[in-house]
């Protein structure tokens, strides 16, 4: 695998052309998207734009119709290529948070490193609870996630992420199943991440973590990209009429 | 954008309804008086009773019949193990995306369920008594296993599909193969839920398992034809072994009822 020629920077994540058909619906059509080393990007857009649907192309939950995904030097719609490896690198965050609800919040976490790394006990016992502090969830190790409330939930899925080292991070709505009081304590762990030079790919409405944290906000509509630009650019000075009224409606 | 609720995603309780009998106790009923206290006690009070009051036929009876409930729990107990390794495969078969191994699955489960088990149990005797010289407990022993494999296996189908999607889509996302999310992040969470339909079909099975009498194996029923046929009580003799399913079945019921209560507080 080489890759493309025509970029003088590294891209950590290559969406080039990305169509993805259910049947005849186009979810995503004919997408194109660079992040670079440690950008944040943003991704919203109206209910059943394809914002999930690109996101999760990213790690190959959903194979593409047409197109290629890169991620460094590896070509993610490869059908031949070992996807595992690359899903390995790539960290994804769930609205539903999808912890699994048979394991104690530490052992969410040290299950991957466990089964996929083949970590010893010791090892991702100690990196599993650095991580629960660093989330701030120290004291709910043995707690399973019936226990936790919807935000601690989420933050024991961004550690159970982390575990694995990923060097992108997916989030697909993930504040948008939490009650308002715990948005914060989910993004704060978001903002962390970002200050500490994580690339992120963010599908979210949350304006303030954008501005915070964002360097580049895509608006997606019916499957395609129709603007890229950052924060301030695409919510204060829209080029395009759709974003324009997508904006005024969410605000 | 889309409203979820997360409480009822996270703390949704699934549960599997595939039985036929109703013998597992409403928890809701804590009366002194619930139907399966009298029925229970009942059952024993007169098991305690009967051969004090009248000894002669009650009490002869009673020491006949600990041989046959012996072989009833031998049939059951092998029976079910078998039955829910059967079931297991059967049930992976069922959902998988692979046509043949689907195919082969459905159509098992499809014969199987469609031919009484009385008829399955002269079927293989006799079919395999053509072939190889099967001792009759054996033979009884894979009757039932291979007719109650293919109902754990529709058990099994049911608990796989009710583990939300999300789940096995976590796994692999964290870079974990089908195989491994299935056995780390699937199959338990599967057996929780089955754990009281399993129960409840292995209280059915110990039912049906009083049909291997008529091939020869000496369980609970045919010990008590034995005694009967000698001493023509048979009024008497079918009292009590009636009795003693009743109180197995309810005791078993109990403890499947338990099952169930701690399935649901570990969530
Ligand atoms: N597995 C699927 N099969 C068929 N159609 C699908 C599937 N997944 C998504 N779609 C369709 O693709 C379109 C895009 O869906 P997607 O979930 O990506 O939108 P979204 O922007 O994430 O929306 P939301 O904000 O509601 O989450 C929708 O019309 C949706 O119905
Ligand atoms: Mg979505």
């Amino acid at each position: 695998m080489d890759s493309n020629t025509d970029q003088n920077q590294p891209m950590r994540i290559r969406i080039r052309n990305a169509t993805k058909a259910f049947g005849t619906l186009e979810a995503v059509k004919n997408a194109d998207l660079d992040v670079a080393p440690g950008e944040v990007v943003l991704i919203i857009g109206p209910s059943g734009s394809g914002k999930s649907t690109l996101l999760r192309c990213v790690n190959r939950l959903e194979t593409l119709s047409e197109g290629e995904i890169w991620i460094d030097n590896d070509l993610v719609t490869d059908q031949h290529g070992d996807i595992r490896k690359i899903r390995e690198e790539v960290g994804m965050v769930f609205q539903n948070f999808n912890l699994f609800p048979h394991l104690t919040a530490l052992e969410n976490i040290m299950l991957a490193p466990r089964t996929v790394k083949h970590a010893t006990k010791a090892q991702s016992t100690e990196n599993a609870l650095r991580l629960l502090a660093r989330v701030g969830l120290q004291d709910k190790a043995t707690a399973y996630p019936a226990k936790l409330s919807g935000g601690q939930q989420q933050r024991v899925a961004i550690a159970r992420a982390l575990a694995m080292n990923p060097k992108v991070m997916l989030f697909d709505e993930p504040t948008s199943a939490l009650d308002p009081e715990m948005i914060k304590e989910v993004l704060d762990v978001m903002l962390d991440l970002a200050r500490e030079g994580m690339t992120m790919l963010v599908v979210s409405h949350e304006m303030g973590f954008a501005r915070a944290a964002a360097d580049k906000v895509v608006f997606m509509d019916q499957g395609e990209i129709i603007e890229v630009g950052t924060p301030t650019e695409v919510f204060d000075s829209p080029r395009e009429n759709r974003t324009q009224r997508f904006l005024e409606h969410i605000l | 954008m889309a409203e979820v609720n997360n409480r009822d995603e996270a703390n949704r309780r699934v549960t599997v309804n595939v039985s036929d009998g109703a013998l597992i106790p409403d928890r809701g009923e804590k009366s002194l008086f619930s139907a399966w206290r009298i029925s229970f006690f009942g059952a024993i009070a007169l098991l305690i009773i009967l051969p004090t009051v009248r000894p002669r036929p009650y009490l002869d009876i009673m020491r006949f019949l600990p041989d046959g409930i012996l072989a009833t729990f031998q049939v059951t107990i092998i029976s079910i193990l078998i039955a829910l390794a059967i079931g297991l495969v059967t049930g992976l078969g069922r959902i998988s995306r692979i046509t043949v191994i689907n195919r082969i699955a459905t159509i098992y489960v499809e014969v199987i369920r469609g031919i009484p088990l009385l008829v399955q149990l002269f079927y293989i005797y006799f079919a395999l008594g053509q072939l190889v010289r099967v001792p009759r407990l054996a033979s009884a022993i894979i009757a039932m296993s291979v007719c109650y494999g293919a109902y754990m296996g529709e058990i099994f189908r049911a608990g796989l599909q009710a583990i939300p999607k999300g789940q096995m889509e976590a796994a692999l996302a964290l870079g974990m193969s089908r195989s491994q999310a299935l056995r780390k992040v699937i199959l338990p969470q599967t057996f929780r839920v089955i754990l009281p339909p399993v129960g409840n079909e292995f209280i059915a099975l110990l039912k049906d398992s009083s049909l291997v009498s008529i091939i020869a194996v000496s369980d609970l029923l045919r010990r008590g034809r034995e005694f009967a046929s000698v001493s023509f009580q048979y009024f008497e003799t079918y009292t009590v072994v009636a009795l003693v399913y009743l109180v197995i079945t309810l005791f078993l019921s109990k403890i499947v009822s338990l099952i169930e209560d701690w399935a649901e507080r570990r969530g």
